[in-house]
């Protein structure tokens, strides 16, 4: 034996692994458990350790090519084969094709007597043979409490114990040995000083009525390793670990934007609505909209040619399409050409950590480019707010990752401030839509407004938000000197300002004829005006014209009297101003 | 009529001429060693003393050594080493040990009520 782990033995390059198969286990272990060594998987009653055991077997066969032997000692080959057939495991098959060998281990304490020193060489022989015939890689002891409730002689089944995982580690097998837990300690019989190596701890805790199944690594020697408590799965498809809580903030971020699916919300958001892979929240009391909001984001992912996804907790399919149908949102369409899947469950159905992991699954399953979470709150019915959250951030960090677009509805409750009650998710989200029921003048109207929006210019104004039969419509709200109106308010305040209106123009309209008026009558005065000036001006200038013939006159009548008197003063000038002279001088 | 075991995988060891199993006097014993170490062989000196002893002429001991039959380990459910089964009278009865305490032995094969 010593020769054959020499040959097999290679250079030291740290722990070797051995991959599981089993969905999640390999990556919260970083690459499996130990290869060519036990590992200790212990949990108490239920918690899936058979099972994990013969995942183990199953899927090193089927993915690995690796032949595996499953000592049982708690069921029989004919209980197993029944148990993992319903996740779709065809034991029969694997045994046949002599990948699975399943040995049955029964032990009845009560035929058995103790008579002296012995030994577990009957196992080991077993065993081996059991390794050798199909050529082994892997081995599965379920469950090795068996030994002790079985044989008698507890020191003695110590020491064979220890033989055994040595003589294990000889044979170059990876081995998976269950342990039942035990009252404070990892297992009952403390088989965890022996197989030093890795140990898994399979959990299944109740808490409010809802169970959750949860492993950890409690040690895993030689290796790093994802230290938290992580959720499983067991389904039809069998386990499945959700190493959820070893993603961190390292996403891209695309510059790309999906409509919201109303076009006025776009504007409001600078036009072209969200980034692509961000996390939208909209909250607001009941009955204000936030599904038929999500709706219409999916009907635009959907009229994109995108798949999407919609995670309803509060109504079915059959009742969300048909809500939708009835305010103009036509969906059936879509899940018949399969670009949207409905998934639908109550929150109470299970755990938060099955719940996410159920997202998850969906989610990897159908790989949507759009998810809504209808309504987010709801579980809080099952989880308080700390571990809602946690839940929540795992799913927006794995959301973020596949860059897809989430929206998530909230459903608040009245009486408390909105944006205090939202604390607890808010901060996570990029943009957080608020639809409110505003209550004034014995009416509720609705209004909507963005809170944030990380990185996109968006309206701080609040829009009246309609559910009309053809979808919805952002109206502008009336922000006047009264503040901000709604509803009827708006629109008699509308009514009120149109008349006001009115009358204003009246009383410019009637402005104006008073200025033409008061024109004409000034023109008329100018008119007559005129006249007057002529008539006045026509009598002066005749006067004048007689003035001027009645000087000639004398003029002509000095010059007759000068020629008659034959005066000598010849020289005088014959014009106006020469006769005035001359007369002026002849007068002094 | 003396019997060790040895190499072989069995060996049988008669005290009475008669083969009938079905006779509800007979004793039909299994001893499974896993080779030659000093455990079987004190395990098979104990159980032929006690044989001798207790049922003289009425046994039949059958040894099956695993290390050459590994198979033969699963149909009597074998694990601890050395075990004696008891296959006949029914119902069967396992005894694991070195059958050194002679008194076990007796009680684990009902020769013996149990104190």
């Amino acid at each position: 034996m010593p020769r054959q782990l020499r040959r097999n033995s290679k250079p030291l390059k740290g722990l070797q692994k051995e991959q599981t198969g089993i969905p999640g286990f390999d990556e919260i272990t970083r690459g499996g458990v130990p290869a060519g060594r036990p590992t200790l998987v212990c949990g108490s009653a239920g918690a899936g350790k058979t099972l994990f055991a013969m995942e183990f077997l199953v899927r090193g066969a089927m993915l690995f090519n690796e032949p595996g032997v499953f000592m049982s000692f708690e069921e029989s080959d004919e209980e197993l084969a029944t148990n993992v057939a319903s996740l779709g495991f065809d034991l029969d098959q694997l045994i046949a094709d002599k990948k699975l060998l399943l040995d049955y281990v029964f032990i009845e304490r009560s035929e058995i007597e103790e008579t002296g020193e012995y030994n577990l060489e009957g196992l080991f022989l077993r065993l081996g043979h059991a390794i050798d015939s199909i050529g082994a890689k892997r081995v599965v002891l379920d469950t090795l409490e068996a030994l002790f409730s079985g044989l008698p002689d507890e020191a003695i089944i110590r020491s064979e114990l220890r033989r055994l995982f040595r003589w294990l580690k000889h044979k170059r097998v990876t081995a998976v040995i269950t342990c039942e837990r035990g009252e404070g300690t990892l297992t009952r019989y403390g088989l965890e000083e022996y197989v030093a190596d890795c140990v898994i701890l399979l959990d299944h805790r109740v808490d409010k009525q809802i169970s959750t199944r949860r492993m950890r690594i409690i040690k895993y020697r030689g290796t790093s390793h994802g230290t938290n408590e992580y959720p499983f799965l067991i389904d039809d498809r069998g386990f499945s670990v959700l190493p959820i809580t070893s993603l961190g903030l390292s996403h891209k971020a695309s510059n790309e934007f999906v409509s919201s699916g109303v076009p006025r919300l776009d504007t409001m958001l600078s036009g072209k609505g969200f980034y692509r892979g961000s996390s939208i929240l909209v909250s607001g009391t009941a009955g204000t909209g936030k599904s038929t909001l999500a709706a219409h984001f999916i009907e635009a992912a959907c009229k994109r040619g995108e798949s999407s996804l919609f995670f309803a907790f509060e109504e079915s399919q059959d009742q969300i399409i048909r809500n939708m149908r009835s305010v103009g949102i036509e969906l059936e369409k879509y899940v018949k050409k399969g670009l949207l899947k409905f998934h639908n469950s109550r929150p109470t159905a299970w755990g938060l950590e099955v719940h996410l992991a159920i997202i998850h699954k969906t989610i990897a399953d159908y790989n949507p480019s759009v998810v809504v979470v209808d309504p987010v709150t709801n579980f809080l019915t099952v989880g308080d707010t700390i571990e809602t959250k946690a839940m929540l951030t795992r799913l927006i960090d794995l959301l973020k990752i596949r860059q897809t677009t989430a929206m998530f509805t909230s459903l608040t409750s009245g009486g408390h401030d909105v944006e205090e009650s939202e604390v607890g998710v808010s901060s996570l989200m990029d943009t957080w839509i608020l639809v409110k029921n505003i209550e004034s003048n014995g009416e509720r109207n609705r209004g909507l407004y963005i809170l944030k929006a990380r990185g996109i210019a968006h309206s701080n104004q609040i829009r009246e938000f309609m559910v009309t039969d053809h979808g919805v419509e952002l109206l502008d709200t009336y922000i006047g000197l009264d503040g901000v109106l709604m509803g009827t308010a708006r629109v008699s305040q509308l009514a009120r300002e149109a008349a006001a209106e009115g009358q204003r123009r009246q009383l410019t309209q009637q402005k104006q004829r008073e200025l033409k008026r008061k024109q004409e009558l000034y023109e008329a005065q100018v008119v007559a005006l005129k006249g007057q000036f002529e008539t006045e001006r026509d009598a002066i200038l005749r006067e004048l014209d007689e003035d001027r013939d009645r000087e000639e006159v004398v003029a002509t009548q000095r010059l007759e009297m000068a020629r008659i008197r034959r005066a000598d003063n010849l020289g005088i000038k014959v014009d106006e101003n020469g006769a005035r002279k001359a007369r002026k001088g002849t007068v002094k | 009529m003396k019997v060790t075991p040895k190499k072989q995988a069995r060996r049988t060891s008669d005290g009475h001429s008669s083969q009938n199993d079905g006779d509800p006097g007979r004793w039909n014993l299994r001893l499974y060693v896993a080779g030659q170490t000093p455990r079987s062989l004190t395990a098979f000196k104990n159980l032929k003393e006690i044989c001798e002893q207790y049922l003289k002429g009425k046994y039949h001991i059958e040894v099956i050594d695993l290390m050459e039959n590994p198979t033969l380990a699963r149909g009597d459910q074998i694990l601890a080493i050395p075990t004696l089964v008891r296959k006949l009278p029914e119902p069967i009865r396992k005894i694991i040990g070195d059958l050194s305490n002679t008194e076990r032995v007796l009680v684990g094969l009902d020769i013996q009520p149990r104190s």
